[in-house]
């Protein structure tokens, strides 16, 4: 059992749910509600130091009545320690989890393919959209497990829409005014490229 | 033949009264162009480790005239696609069809380029011949040199075969405008259908 854990319940005691070790990981289940401080106190705690977020990702089960759980892989490179932190959402609850990008910028990337392949909502994430399906994407979250293996739409249909989208909407403005894409995109992307703002990729 | 509307040269008929200066000259244009073929490698994933060991000095296409490898399509005239494509590519893979000139051929190299090989998922496209008219297909998952370079030689009989007075070649697809699908939406659908034991490890058949 990493000592971390003892840690987090002296410090956060009713907020740790539950403690495990598998194959000599430890596994943390904590309350979603105190998630982001848990995080941040794992990352900025002088003992902990938890500096290197890994992944970002969801377990369904094919029993559709358990929760759905957002996992969290957190290691530590001064303490050579490895934390996973997992939150169960409630069937029936919303899926909507708060987001660490304040605390680790890798999970800017690592929250959109979580968002893009389960459908779970980061709040506070500067720029969820889909990452690896194309962001017009209508068929829903492909990892999950009523989301059949072929997709929902025809084959036809998916090239269809899949040739609708224009690839040349992620460039950058200086970029778009060869490509001549900038009316294709939508408004708040224009606004927010018509700022200079860099979307962080 | 794949998908594509054009014809099989080989039915295409030609009058016996053709001047012998045509198809003199159909002789020396084919065999210029079969000997020159410049390919842009469209390489997606594993096949295209292939083609590179197809390049590469054992097995060596530049015997074929395909010294130098075209990675902007608009200096190229074969297009070889290897390896999957999947469906947010596909708008990418028809532009760059689209800005290779003519005269232009397409090599389909390995099972996910002509019909989606093991991936039988939301993601890839099962076939790219539903996408750009496809010449020549290369089974293998990835095909071996000696694989890619009989469909390059079976490519190269093709274009031998080709007679100027044809009026079906050198002629660009155009998609339907307003579903961008070139084929009818029925006919994708019908070969996009699983075969074979495709999504099912331990059962043969559908």
């Amino acid at each position: 059992m990493s000592p971390s854990v003892e840690a987090l319940r002296a410090r956060f005691g009713g907020a740790l749910t539950r403690a495990g070790v598998v194959w000599g990981e430890t596994t943390v289940i904590v309350d979603r509600g105190q998630l982001h401080e848990i995080v941040r106190w794992l990352h900025d705690d002088p003992s902990q130091l938890y500096d290197y977020l890994s992944d970002v990702t969801a377990v369904e089960f094919r029993d559709l009545e358990e929760p759905i759980e957002v996992v969290w892989h957190l290691r530590s490179l001064p303490f050579r320690r490895f934390l996973r932190v997992k939150v169960l959402l409630e069937r029936g609850t919303s899926l909507e989890v708060p987001s660490v990008w304040d605390i680790y910028k890798s999970a800017d990337w690592l929250e959109r393919e979580c968002f893009d392949m389960f459908g779970i909502r980061f709040a506070g994430h500067p720029d969820l959209r889909r990452l690896l399906m194309w962001e017009q994407y209508a068929e829903g979250y492909p990892l999950r497990k009523d989301f059949p293996l072929r997709g929902r739409f025809s084959r036809s249909e998916q090239l269809r829409q899949a040739l609708a989208a224009n690839p040349e909407a992620r460039y950058s403005k200086e970029e778009l005014s060869i490509a001549d894409a900038f009316e294709d995109l939508p408004r708040d992307m224009q606004r927010r490229l018509e700022s200079g703002e860099r979307t962080g990729e | 033949m794949g998908l594509s509307p054009r014809p099989d040269p080989r039915t295409v008929e030609m009058t016996s009264d053709e001047p012998w200066i045509t198809t003199k000259l159909d002789q020396f244009v084919n065999w210029g162009r079969k000997n020159s073929l410049w390919p842009m490698p469209f390489g997606t994933a594993c096949c295209a480790i292939e083609f590179m060991a197809t390049a590469a000095s054992k097995y060596d296409i530049a015997r074929f005239g395909m010294e130098r490898q075209a990675f902007s399509p608009r200096q190229a005239d074969l297009l070889i696609c290897a390896g999957r494509v999947p469906f947010k590519l596909a708008p990418v893979l028809r532009r760059i069809w689209q800005q290779m000139p003519q005269p232009k051929w397409c090599i389909s190299m390995g099972a996910c380029a002509s019909s989606g090989g093991m991936f039988d998922n939301y993601a890839v496209v099962q076939g790219i011949d539903s996408i750009i008219p496809v010449d020549v297909y290369v089974p293998g998952c990835p095909p071996r040199p000696e694989g890619l370079i009989y469909g390059i030689m079976m490519l190269q009989k093709k274009i031998t075969a080709e007679r100027s007075g044809d009026p079906s070649l050198r002629q660009e697809l155009e998609p339907d405008p307003t579903t961008q699908l070139y084929v009818s939406p029925a006919v994708i659908d019908e070969i996009s259908e699983p075969f074979g034991n495709s999504v099912h490890q331990t059962r043969s058949g559908l």
